[in-house]
């Protein structure tokens, strides 16, 4: 465990990705098979489930430190990780003791079985024998999310370079457990165990914001329309009865989409598409948020799949039969990419629509009114086009709604978690209602560090009140709040609704009181 | 004794405000931070090493009186003097006693001794006002030598790989530390706010590691595996950018926790802090034995809680001490 914590040290002291890719190859080098194998699990989201309730954790941390509840609590809330906040409560231990990452796992993995007595006595004896950051290690080790600033492709491709191979490849080796009594783990890596060819995906092809008139387009009968979905973009790869799913930064997330999976599992044929995954329920598409709370989790609850359905749009098709496709003109790809649809014949599969027009004038309208079905506005592709690498220009256009914006003021602040923890980030915003302020919207994102750490520094001066986690503050900081819709509703006590709020910008240039009056944000509401 | 008032802490037998942040006729202040010794005092009173940070911060026609530690003085009829409170050379808890009662106002301080400035010492009282900086039991500092000792070897690492090590640290008090801790292995760069601080201290006789000045419109060329100090507003600016192969770690208390080294983007955290921590602060608040103790700036409601949970009277106050060393001086000295 030291040589793991020692990387997480210096993977945690550098901000450079060469550095963190140098000290992951030390790490190899002084590593076991086994160590080095638990290792690529962990951290390619591919780990065991958490062997302990984090509230029994907190519970046993609450009593070897002799801190009174709240005070833990009130700590928690600091440091944004209970892994750390209990490695670092805990008075400091006076022994260590030294294991393999592969026998602390063969450990972990035991307690399901043991009883809670024996459990506890375990973890508190780890905890005692561990220095701060192996016993944060520990304590990660035991949950099941761990971040440490790398992601799975750099990860993936660091393993690649050490063992001079394809990351892709490492990516697809990845899908099957280790069988390390007959395989070594070099060989494991490289992909001995699989038919490698079968998962390689292409680049994908990236849209351009569109800069220029429709009429400069040229006819617009050379122009295919479809709506620009606000989903994960996905390439999947289906060939010789093996499907893999790859995201757009090219990682392999074949766990998070089993509908997907299924769906093509009686497929003979052998092909590549290319299209966006949405959430999508009886009424259509749903919004991205919704998404959201399916993403980057191990396993896919069948509650999971029943709430947040999801669907493939599909909308273009890069191989057929094993022939690569890119180069033909998109009218011909779209006529195989719909006969394709048809015979997958199964409603996780549906063809992005194709909108029907004459006149460039048309769009606009269109494209207004795309926020209504959830979608981000409009995709203009050439008919003739080859499906182009990257982000090439003239021949993908993306023409997104523009946002609407308010200007509200900061009323509520919330930490933030994990590397934003002790920063207020999570705000709640205020319009006028009359001469008093009524809530409007909730936002999180869109400031910058150094924005996000003067408005800290803001809320802890100005605090009001306290109630947990929230402070009130007084009504002084004002912002642009951007939006993509606004509807009325009961739920709020404003009466409407939000969709995507976001901040915008930070308008120091304006006073509390030039804020947004609610009965003219009503206004905003069409239809 | 004391009164919270709009201008700051104040005597009202004796008629003194201590670290007021408003103008007022006399000011005792216990350090020359820029959240406790303010501008437009008529009268000053400090320790006398503190004396030359005040003048280079505040102009050098400010109105000074110093005196030394434990040196007992009378300010209308309330006796009066100062201790060391070990957060900076020079900085001071401020003993007052007046009727036979006794209050200690500690300012900003810490428990472990850095090497540097007089250590701490626990002072007996009746009232005690304490910060509250670091007041979660999360802060607990590692010893002054096994923290410096990590400092080094990360420097030591760079300096293997001809890599120079940028730290971070506030101007006065940090910065000096950072130089006391890396004294074996290099005589580091600093950056000119800095310099002018050593200056200050050099002239009045205290003893300074080793130092040179930056220049960083003609700095040296092919710099490698040197390390340079600078203050925080230099923190992610072209200027250090210029610097080439270089890592940069910041010396702080909130570095104890990983979310806020990696909040910072800085390439290491070192948790060297001159406020106490968790132990050092219930520590100090119990050798003063104080019956009623009151928690500025920082965790205040939680440290305050806990210690009437554990039966000690204790109550919040608010100042406006706690904020950050200003920073915009440091760029506005590199423009004129």
């Amino acid at each position: 465990m030291r040589v793991l914590a020692d990387l997480i040290n210096a993977l945690d002291s550098t901000n450079k990705t060469s550095s963190k890719i140098k000290a992951i190859e030390t790490f190899l080098s002084e590593s076991t098979e086994l160590d080095k194998y638990w290792f690529l699990r962990l951290f390619t989201g591919k780990r065991p489930k958490r062997s302990v309730k984090t509230n029994l954790l907190r519970q046993w941390a609450t009593q070897i430190s002799q801190v009174p509840e709240w005070l833990f609590q009130e700590s928690y809330l600091a440091v944004g990780d209970l892994a750390e906040t209990i490695s670092l409560i805990i008075p400091p231990s006076k022994d260590t003791i030294e294991k393999s990452l592969d026998q602390w796992m063969q450990e972990i993995m035991a307690l399901p079985a043991m009883t809670e007595e024996d459990i506890k006595s375990y973890i508190t004896t780890s905890w005692n024998q561990l220095g701060q950051t192996e016993r944060f290690v520990f304590n990660k080790l035991l949950g099941s999310s761990f971040r440490i600033g790398v992601s799975s492709k750099t990860l993936i491709n660091a393993f690649a370079k050490y063992y001079h191979t394809d990351s892709n490849l490492v990516s697809h080796s990845l899908m099957s457990d280790w069988d390390h009594e007959n395989l070594s783990f070099e060989d494991y890596i490289k992909g001995e165990h699989i038919n490698a060819n079968l998962s390689s995906p292409f680049p994908f092809s990236l849209a351009n914001s569109l800069d220029q008139e429709l009429e400069d387009l040229g006819s617009s009968e050379d122009w295919q329309v479809e709506y620009k979905w606000d989903g994960i973009r996905g390439q999947i790869i289906h060939r010789e009865g093996e499907t893999f799913i790859w995201s757009r930064g090219e990682e392999m997330v074949n766990e998070q989409f089993p509908e997907l999976l299924i769906a093509l599992e009686n497929i003979n044929k052998d092909f590549v598409i290319d299209g966006e995954i949405v959430p999508y329920d009886h009424e259509g598409v749903m919004k991205f948020n919704q998404l959201q709370r399916r993403l980057n989790r191990k396993n896919i609850s069948k509650k999971m799949m029943a709430e947040i359905p999801i669907r493939f749009i599909a909308f273009d098709i890069l191989e057929f039969d094993r022939q690569d496709l890119r180069e033909f003109p998109l009218k011909e790809r779209r006529k195989m990419l719909e006969e394709l649809i048809l015979e997958i014949g199964s409603e996780n599969f549906m063809l992005s629509q194709i909108i029907e027009f004459k006149e460039w004038s048309e769009l606009g309208e269109i494209r207004i009114s795309s926020g209504n079905i959830n979608a981000e506005g409009l995709m203009l592709k050439g008919t003739q086009s080859s499906y182009p690498v990257g982000r090439k220009k003239g021949f993908w256009w993306k023409w997104k709604v523009d946002p609407m914006t308010i200007d509200a003021v900061l009323i509520y602040a919330q930490r933030g978690s994990g590397r934003r923890s002790g920063h207020y980030t999570d705000y709640t915003f205020a319009v006028k209602d009359g001469d008093k302020l009524v809530t409007i919207a909730k936002a999180y994102s869109g400031l910058t560090n150094s924005e996000i750490a003067e408005v800290s520094k803001f809320v802890r001066a100005n605090s009001l009140e306290k109630f947990g986690p929230v402070r009130t503050v007084k009504p002084e900081l004002v912002f642009e709040i951007a939006f993509e819709g606004i509807s009325f509703s009961n739920r709020h006590k404003s009466g409407v609704a939000l969709r995507f709020p976001r901040i915008l910008r930070w308008r120091k240039d304006k006073l509390p009181n030039e804020i947004d009056d609610i009965e003219e944000i009503k206004k905003m509401i069409t239809g | 004794m004391l009164e919270f008032r709009r201008e700051g802490i104040y005597c009202v037998p004796g008629q003194f405000y201590i670290d007021p942040w408003l103008p007022v006729d006399y000011a005792i202040i216990t350090h020359a931070h820029s959240d406790h010794a303010r501008i437009g005092m008529k009268k000053y009173l400090c320790h006398k090493f503190t004396e030359p940070i005040l003048r280079l911060r505040l102009g050098a026609d400010i109105k000074v009186q110093t005196v030394n530690y434990n040196e007992e003085l009378s300010i209308n009829a309330v006796k009066v003097s100062l201790h060391p409170a070990g957060h900076i050379i020079g900085s001071a808890q401020v003993r007052i006693e007046y009727k036979g009662k006794v209050t200690v106002v500690s300012g900003d301080f810490k428990i472990q001794d850095d090497g540097l400035s007089t250590p701490f010492e626990p002072i007996k009282c009746h009232d005690f006002i304490t910060e509250s900086t670091f007041g979660l039991p999360i802060y607990n500092w590692l010893e002054v030598n096994q923290i410096n000792q990590n400092l080094v070897e990360w420097v030591l690492n760079n300096k293997e790989k001809g890599i120079n090590s940028i730290i971070i640290g506030y101007a006065l008090g940090k910065a000096q530390r950072i130089m006391n801790a890396v004294k074996d292995i290099s005589v580091p760069y600093v950056h000119y706010a800095i310099s002018k601080i050593n200056n200050s201290f050099l002239e009045i006789g205290i003893q300074l590691p080793a130092y040179q000045t930056i220049d960083f419109q003609n700095k040296p060329k092919d710099m490698q595996g040197e390390v340079i100090i600078v203050p925080p507003s230099l923190f992610g600016s072209t200027m250090l950018k210029g610097i080439p192969r270089s890592f940069t770690a910041i010396c702080s208390g909130w570095m104890q926790v990983r979310g806020a080294r990696r909040w910072r983007s800085a390439d290491a955290g070192f948790a060297i802090s001159d406020h106490a921590d968790w132990t050092g602060l219930l520590k100090a608040v119990k050798e003063s034995n104080a019956e009623r103790v009151y928690v500025t700036h920082g965790f205040k409601s939680e440290l305050s809680r806990y210690l009437n949970e554990i039966g000690i009277e204790s109550h919040e106050i608010t100042t406006q001490f706690g904020v950050e060393e200003e920073i915009d001086e440091v760029i506005n000295e590199e423009k004129s």
